[in-house]
């Protein structure tokens, strides 16, 4: 079963960034929208490994800063034609603080 | 809100071009049904000659399959011909009776081929060449009979005579002109075309007009008679004299019709409910025949139908690539020159090789290549650029490689794309192979550059393969492809509008954000994208310094972290040497930090600075403060932004030295320190003409003479070299300075972000920079004042990490 786990306050992400969090099943990128949703990927580019948490945030994607992959944050697939799917993890703000769960 | 009616009449490439633009836009925004009377969805249709040539096969040029219609809820009636438009009651209805009402109606009719009036032109075997029935029926008949007369030179004709000579046909081409393709070739490249098309086996008859197709006893065409009573055998005549717009449709709607309907800037016609595209349209009295310029109008058609009401259609000028394996001609504009204009021309007839640059006012109009054809796209694009050639005349004839610019591949002499074999490597950043590009462009249908990069990777990267993969995109699609006017393209898919717009209205309106500009310039998403957000970033940093928002969200990893990026995810950081000199006490530092933080690698750089390798993350904010604390500031490796400035050790040591250049150095890398630009920039400063610090490959280049220094601009050592040019000679050090900073502040004020000074100035010319910067003082005062002030009180970004370290610190879930 997911077990929500609590990050950190929510300002701690920057708006339209990311923070990297270490956890026991790896390294996960959290993400924040314009609109101040989050999202938590497996901070892993499904191409060649990229940190997904260094890259550019628009929209509800981030675009890979090792070769311009774009990864959705909903789905954790690569837009296409790139072919591929980042681990996603449920994430959501409660209380003014990102939970995510493992 | 109940959705709007679209109907479309004609199934083919523009208008089906235009809904896919639509639906990009305006998903919900209509029902759509679609009238064609072909029984197929829509196909790629000049792929037809490589399915007559046996090279490819139907099923692999659909372009929208019939899933595609499904998906995107639109209602095909394929087979159905629309024989009524009745505008009072706003609703088309076909040849079996079935109807569809309008609330926008779009026609995409395309054309007909032009049938001679002759008689026998009705009997069985005469045909033409225009859709996929046509196509089976020459291959069809090349089972049963052997002679073929194909009538028209032009460039359907001979595809269609090529490909029926493949599929074992005896064939004659028949044409009324005196050279082939007259058209679109003058005749000394005309007769060399012949002559190759010869010896593959094709019979001409020039000069030579029809009287009449005579019919055999089985009541098959058998012979065609010509004007002067001559006449052959012929068992198969395909007509390619030409293509007429289909208008009648429209005509009998009453909508004004001329060579085509007649259509607006934004492909409106006379009834504005109705809106047309294609080859049925005349626009500003042109009726085009290539898909390059259907695509441009189908996209201005799609924004105005989503009502987005941006865009126009302003025509366009095309270029001609024969699709036929092995042989390359390539036209474009105005080839046979004339009045006012004057032409180069070099002919190798024993080489097979014959080019003729048209030039009138110091612009290319007109270009006709025969047998090396590789420089097709380049000219092709000086061209649409209606750029200044002044400057470059001189090597014009020898192509992009020998001038640079947009459109070379960077590696001469690899300039014949067609010539490649499939497997040899096109882009090396990828790994691409040039049998793996033609089969993305064959399969899915691409028609652009971007298509490409999308869909293989090729040229998405370094750029350097960029002409290759242009080449190789022309030779398979023809006269379809059509390079991007540089001058109007959009920064990315998010907006339509230029670099050159945007910067403009951030001035003009001074706007002080990025949001500000979206919203000011109709962005089409919400937050941008990794394209857009960065070079907004810039221009609004560089154009309103210390008052627009520099928003670390929109630049890339590297100037966000202030350190490169590695391809495993740690960092590096390449502590400043200014004018590359150190000191044992920096020295000593530098090997500390290094062993504190187990640094794995620790290597001198090109730019003659010391390079720490592999550091965390979370371990930045401390090698800074480290560093700091012996007065070092870390060097920016990665950005947009000035890099180094080399030096060699000049007059203060080397006996040949004129200038002191390290001192000279030091002083410009102090002065930039912190300068955002366009692109990168890197200086070098040499003590005298030998030139150790290679200051003829750098954005500017400084070499000390006796009586001062020579300043060159726009030279660059990367993907593909350029040399810098000589701008002007200066008296002393605060002139060095003076000049150019004059010079990069121009370039940071009208450079288009990641162009760097040596694209930069090819797009304005050397003798525009010279004019503001060298022949105008108050100008060049200016220029200089504004670089100061914008790099004045910049903040050491590693040392506010340092204080701040959070967003470099991972955090921990237990
Ligand atoms: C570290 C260094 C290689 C080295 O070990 O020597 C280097 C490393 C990179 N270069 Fe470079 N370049 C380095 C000197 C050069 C030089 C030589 C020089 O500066 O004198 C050149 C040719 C000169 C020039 O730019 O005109 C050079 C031409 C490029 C180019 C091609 C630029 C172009 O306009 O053609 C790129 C790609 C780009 O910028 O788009 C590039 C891009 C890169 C990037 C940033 C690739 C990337 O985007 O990640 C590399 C980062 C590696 C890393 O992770 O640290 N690097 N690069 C050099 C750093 C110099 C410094 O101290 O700042
Ligand atoms: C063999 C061949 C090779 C070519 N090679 C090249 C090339 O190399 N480069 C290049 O740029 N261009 C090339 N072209 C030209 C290019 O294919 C056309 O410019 C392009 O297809 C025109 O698009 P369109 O949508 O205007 O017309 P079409 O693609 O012809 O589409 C019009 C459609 O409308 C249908 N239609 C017409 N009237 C009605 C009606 N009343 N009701 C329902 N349906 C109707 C027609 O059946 C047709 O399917 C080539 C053309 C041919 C035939
Ligand atoms: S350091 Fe420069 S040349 Fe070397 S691999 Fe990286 S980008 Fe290419
Ligand atoms: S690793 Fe992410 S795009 Fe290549």
């Amino acid at each position: 079963m997911n077990d929500w786990k609590k990050v950190c306050p929510l300002d701690e992400i920057p708006r339209l960034g990311s923070r990297q969090v270490n956890s026991a099943s790896g390294t996960i990128a959290v993400f924040r929208t314009a609109e101040d949703e989050v999202f938590a990927l497996r901070d892993k580019c499904p191409h060649k490994g990229g940190a997904l948490s260094q890259g550019l945030v628009a929209g509800k994607v981030v675009t890979c800063p090792m070769h311009s992959w774009k990864i959705q944050f909903e789905n954790g697939e690569a837009v296409a034609p790139d072919k591929g799917c980042a681990k996603v993890y449920p994430a959501k703000v409660e209380g003014g603080l990102v939970w995510i769960a493992l | 809100m109940k959705k709007q009616k679209l109907v479309m009449v004609g199934n083919g490439m523009a208008g089906c071009r235009t809904l896919e633009e639509l639906l990009k836009l305006a998903p919900d925004l209509y029902e759509i049904t679609v009238f064609g009377a072909e029984p197929h969805p829509n196909y790629n249709r000049i792929m037809l000659s490589p399915v007559l040539a046996g090279e490819t096969k139907f099923a692999d040029i659909v372009l929208n399959d019939l899933a595609w219609y499904r998906d995107h809820g639109i209602a095909l009636h394929a087979g159905k011909q629309v024989v009524k438009i009745d505008r009072k009651a706003q609703k088309v209805v076909a040849a079996d009776g079935t109807e569809a009402s309008y609330d926008r109606l779009l026609l995409a009719t395309g054309s007909s081929p032009f049938i001679l009036p002759v008689p026998g032109k009705d009997l069985p075997g005469v045909i033409a060449y225009r859709d996929i029935a046509d196509t089976e029926a020459m291959i069809e008949a090349a089972k049963h009979h052997s002679h073929a007369v194909v009538i028209g030179a032009g460039l359907l004709g001979l595809e269609a005579a090529n490909g029926l000579k493949i599929q074992g046909m005896d064939v004659t081409v028949v044409h009324l002109a005196d050279w082939i393709m007259e058209r679109q070739l003058d005749k000394t490249a005309a007769d060399l075309l012949q002559k190759s098309l010869e010896n593959k086996g094709l019979k001409f008859l020039l000069g030579k007009q029809t009287a009449e197709l005579v019919a055999g006893e089985s009541g098959r065409v058998a012979a065609i008679r010509f004007r002067d009573g001559s006449g052959i055998p012929a068992d198969l005549v395909v007509m390619a004299v030409g293509i007429r717009p289909n208008t009648a449709l429209a005509e009998s709607a009453g909508i004004h019709c001329e060579r085509g309907i007649v259509v607006d800037d934004t492909l409106q016609t006379y009834d504005p409910k109705i809106y047309a595209v294609g080859e049925c349209v005349a626009h500003r009295g042109v009726a085009y025949g290539l898909v390059a310029p259907l695509f441009e109008q189908a996209r201005v058609c799609a924004n105005h139908l989503a009502r987005m009401g941006i865009g126009r259609y302003t025509g366009s000028v095309t270029s001609t690539k024969l699709k036929v394996t092995g042989i390359d001609v390539f036209s474009a504009g105005d080839f046979m020159g004339g009045e006012g204009c004057e032409d180069i021309v070099l002919a190798d007839p024993s080489a097979g090789v014959y080019k003729k640059l048209v030039i009138k006012n110091d612009t290319l109009a007109g270009a006709v290549l025969y047998g090396d054809t590789g420089d097709g796209a380049w000219y092709f694009q000086l061209l649409k650029d209606r750029q200044n050639i002044a400057d470059i005349r001189d090597h014009l004839m020898f192509g992009g490689h020998h001038v640079g610019g947009v459109g070379d591949v960077g590696h001469s002499g690899h300039n014949k794309a067609a010539a490649m074999p499939d497997t040899a490597e096109v882009c090396g950043c990828n790994g691409v192979c040039k049998g793996d590009i033609v089969k993305a462009i064959k399969t899915h249908g691409l028609f652009t550059l971007d298509d490409v990069r999308k869909h293989t990777k090729a040229s998405s990267s370094c750029g350097s393969c960029t002409g290759l993969v242009e080449q190789i995109l022309a030779s398979t699609v023809g006269g379809a492809y059509q390079p991007a006017d540089t001058q109007d393209k959009p920064v990315c898919g998010c907006t339509d509008h230029a670099h050159g717009v945007v910067r403009a209205a951030i001035r003009d309106k001074k706007l002080l954000s990025i949001p500000a500009v979206m919203r000011e310039l109709g962005w089409k998403t919400a937050d941008g994208c990794a394209t857009c957000r960065p070079a907004l970033n810039y221009y609004l940093i560089s154009t309103w310094p210390h008052e627009a928002e520099d928003d670390p969200q929109s630049r890339f990893i590297n100037e966000r972290a202030h350190a490169n990026i590695q391809r495993d995810g740690t960092f590096s950081v390449v502590p400043r040497m200014w004018g590359g000199l150190t000191t044992p006490a920096e020295l000593r530092v530098i090997a500390d930090v290094a062993e504190k933080y187990e640094v794995p690698t620790v290597k001198m750089t090109g730019g003659a600075r010391i390079d720490l390798l592999g550091i965390r993350k979370g371990d930045l904010p401390r090698v800074w403060e480290d560093l700091g604390r012996a007065g070092l500031v870390s060097g920016h490796a990665y950005g947009k932004s000035i890099r180094t400035v080399k030096t060699c050790v000049g007059a203060e040591h080397c006996r040949f030295g004129t200038q002191r250049s390290m001192d000279m150095g030091v002083k410009l890398e102090k002065m930039l320190f912190g300068m955002w630009a366009p692109h990168k920039v890197k200086l070098a400063v040499s003590g005298c003409p030998r030139n150790c610090a290679e200051a003829g490959i750098k954005d500017v280049g400084v070499i000390g003479v006796d009586s001062g220094y020579e300043l060159y601009i726009a030279g660059n050592g990367g993907i593909k070299t350029e040399v810098a040019m000589f701008m002007c000679k200066v008296k002393n050090d605060s002139e060095v300075l003076e000049y150019s900073g004059a010079f990069l502040q121009l370039y940071r004020e009208e450079g288009w972000y990641l162009e760097r000074t040596c694209h930069y100035v090819a797009r304005v010319g050397l003798d525009y920079v010279k004019a503001q910067v060298v022949d105008n003082a108050a100008r060049r005062a200016e220029l200089y004042e504004r670089l100061l002030y914008a790099l004045q009180g910049y903040e050491d970004p590693w040392a506010a990490a340092v204080k701040q370290p959070g967003e470099y610190v991972a955090l921990e879930v237990a």
